[in-house]
């Protein structure tokens, strides 16, 4: 099957180093100290951040860092056809686990002992790269929650078919059965925190597809950036300063 | 992360400063460099399709096993391949025994990734019915110590075990082709999976300090680091999953510089990985020679007490024997007369030798082939008669004696008819030998 058309265009009209359209609106979840939506072109995503608040288990209480937990789960409309399980199972387990220990390396966790912060994730839509959205829309409610981070975190997925690095896999492509690399970095600290990847792909070729999608997640960060000003913006207004 | 408090162990900051400080010179706590893998040992077990690992003190166990399912609704032409991870508390008081921890997980998923999507193994020739039967390969790893690196130890077991384990044969039957008949391993020789490469898993740790980074980290290391990051890469230098879930960030440089060190390490532990295997298959087909002699002689002694069964059946068996011994006269290939033939001799002249004997392979002995070349003079039925008259003497020592020099014997594959030539070829020859002796006495 051609992902790629001679033309150089993709299934759904893009260009290979073209990302789908991003949208992002905090404060979703009006309960939880910091919430957001991201959304990926048709994947969406709904994050909510509660803490920090008391260890709710002192038997897992640390003393000089605060407790991170994460759950990743999708809800049972979120694929095509309806989801029998839709958290518990061995990639839910994986992914919450993953944007954990992502989210708790940028988290200053020295600066909240003996705490906890719960960071709940919902795909509400999945189309490809959910688990970028994910980090993305975490990232968004951890600021919105006011928690202090040593960099924001951002992630994209790049893949590689009919020759030609991919940005921003949607399902169809990811599903195809090439290279998958899902990639997070700390922007300002030009770091690499999260990277995944499955299937086959030569070293040389692997390394084209991180820097693009490095390049990605930059301009994610950038959006992220202009978002929470925005946000700001919008607080100091209803406060009338 | 649901631990019990009691169950975690906790680390000293001594011992993590300790560790830091030694890392900043080159050093590591068990003596070695910072890019130097612990000492790999892979056993392969007698049985086909199981490997135990030890990577250093980590003790890792896996098992193949295979059965016919229905396949997946989006892929019927493939077979599949499923990890099962058990987390023994045995290896480390923290796992625990009901609910699979998140490591555990993240563990069966790894090397999931590693052989799955990168197409180590071939499932497609695993089909046997499109779209109703397959065949489901099942791996279940066995953690027996944790002393650091899991996955690595995880990852080589299971390959190792892959790479020995053989399913049996099945082939299609009935009227429209559509009954599968499974050949158990005594008829038909089990076959090997199709692997196309080996994704060998390199796990590295990373630590608070931008220059430090080792490989192969011990339990110890796994608590002081900060950051890990398992690449898996195979020989040809493709990479076939990466899998860094977080932790301390590092530069791209880095990991495009660990990714060259897992491609040279990949290399090593293939290597090592093909000899432990080589050697399996040695010895198996080693095995199949001594398992015929062994199973012949079984035979006898249940043909020398199982006697008046099969009497109705003997003459006619006999009339076939004598038709195929006339036809086939020198023929010395695994076909069932030759068999015959060679049982002949080999009930003749020894006690429990191998059934499908080729002389003209290496290892035969010239005595007994001048014995055969002899015996093979004088017509065929008296000749058998002769030589029945003469093993029934023989029979008691048979039974006891089983490793005469016969098994020294190279052998050409015939164990296929090996069951049912044997007991025609001795059973006839018992009852007629009998019926011979006691008109002989009266």
């Amino acid at each position: 099957m051609e992902y790629v058309s001679p033309e150089g265009l993709r299934l759904d009209g893009r260009r290979p180093m073209e990302m789908r359209q991003i949208r992002a609106e905090i404060g979703a979840v009006s309960k939880a100290d910091g919430s957001a939506i991201f959304e990926m072109g048709n994947t969406k995503v709904i994050a909510a951040v509660y803490g920090p608040r008391e260890v709710q288990n002192r038997s897992q209480q640390i003393s000089s860092h605060a407790l991170v937990r994460c759950e990743y789960s999708m809800a049972n409309f979120s694929a095509g056809d309806r989801m029998r399980k839709p958290k518990g199972d061995r990639r839910s387990t994986e992914i919450s686990l993953v944007i954990r220990q992502t989210m708790e390396a940028c988290i200053l966790t020295h600066l909240l002992p003996r705490s906890q912060i719960d960071i709940y994730v919902q795909v509400l839509q999945a189309d490809g790269g959910t688990r970028s959205a994910c980090i993305n829309a975490a990232t968004l409610a951890l600021a919105d929650a006011g928690i202090p981070m040593r960099d924001l975190v951002t992630s994209c997925s790049a893949g590689y078919l009919n020759s030609t690095p991919l940005l921003d896999l949607n399902y169809g492509e990811d599903s195809a059965g090439g290279p998958d690399v899902t990639l997070g970095i700390l922007p300002k600290l030009d770091k690499v925190t999260l990277l995944q990847m499955d299937s086959k792909l030569p070293i040389d070729l692997l390394e084209n597809v991180m820097q693009l999608a490095i390049e990605g997640c930059k301009a994610i960060a950038n959006y992220i950036r202009e978002i929470l000003l925005e946000n700001t913006n919008q607080l100091e207004y209803r406060r009338g300063v | 992360m649901e631990q019990r408090l009691a169950n975690s162990w906790r680390m000293p900051i001594n011992d993590i400063k300790f560790i830091e400080t030694a890392l900043l010179s080159d050093l590591r706590v068990d003596g070695r460099r910072p890019f130097d893998h612990r000492k790999l040992t892979i056993k392969l077990a007698k049985e086909d399709g199981s490997a135990e690992v030890h990577l250093g003190h980590t003790h890792v166990m896996a098992f193949v096993t295979a059965q016919l399912l229905r396949p997946y609704r989006d892929r019927p032409n493939e077979g599949s391949l499923s990890i099962f991870t058990e987390f023994s508390p045995m290896a480390d008081p923290s796992f625990e025994p009901a609910r699979p921890a998140d490591a555990a997980v993240e563990l069966g998923r790894v090397i999931d990734r590693g052989l799955r999507e990168s197409r180590a193994i071939d499932t497609e020739s695993l089909c046997v019915l499109s779209g109703k039967l397959v065949w489901s390969i099942r791996v279940d790893i066995h953690i027996l110590d944790n002393a650091g690196n899991l996955v690595d130890a995880a990852n080589i077991a299971a390959l190792a075990s892959l790479l020995t384990f053989r399913r049996p044969e099945c082939s299609l039957s009935g009227d429209d082709g559509q009954e599968v008949v499974v050949h158990p391993p005594e008829h038909r020789d089990p076959i090997p999976l199709i692997i196309h490469h080996l994704p060998i898993a390199v796990t590295f740790g990373f630590f608070s300090n931008e220059n430090l980074l080792v490989i192969d980290p011990t339990h110890q290391e796994e608590r002081v680091m900060t950051g890990r990051m398992t690449a898996t890469v195979n020989s040809n230098g493709d990479v076939c999953a990466i899998q860094k879930a977080g932790g301390e960030g590092v530069s791209q440089s880095v990991i495009m510089h660990c990714l060259k060190l897992a491609h040279t390490k990949a290399t090593d532990i293939t290597t090592k990985i093909r000899d432990a295997v080589e050697i399996h298959n040695n010895e198996r087909a080693l095995r199949k020679i001594k398992r015929h002699s062994s199973s012949v002689a079984v035979d006898v002694c249940g043909a020398v007490i199982g006697l008046g069964e099969q009497n109705q059946l003997d003459g006619s068996h006999l009339e076939n024997l004598k038709l195929k011994e006339e036809e086939n006269f020198m023929e010395c290939e695994a076909t069932p007369s030759g068999q015959v033939q060679s049982k002949d001799q080999v009930s003749k002249d020894f006690v429990g030798g191998p059934s499908s004997w080729d002389p003209y392979s290496e290892c035969v002995n010239s005595d007994l082939l001048k014995a055969s070349l002899a015996s093979r003079g004088p017509s065929v039925p008296s000749k058998q008669k002769d030589s029945r008259r003469e093993t029934k003497p023989k029979e008691p020592p048979q039974e006891i004696k089983t490793d005469s020099s016969p098994i020294d014997n190279a052998l050409t594959a015939g164990q296929n008819n090996e069951g049912k030539t044997l007991k025609d070829a001795v059973k006839p020859k018992h009852k007629r030998k009998k019926k011979v002796s006691s008109n002989s006495e009266n």
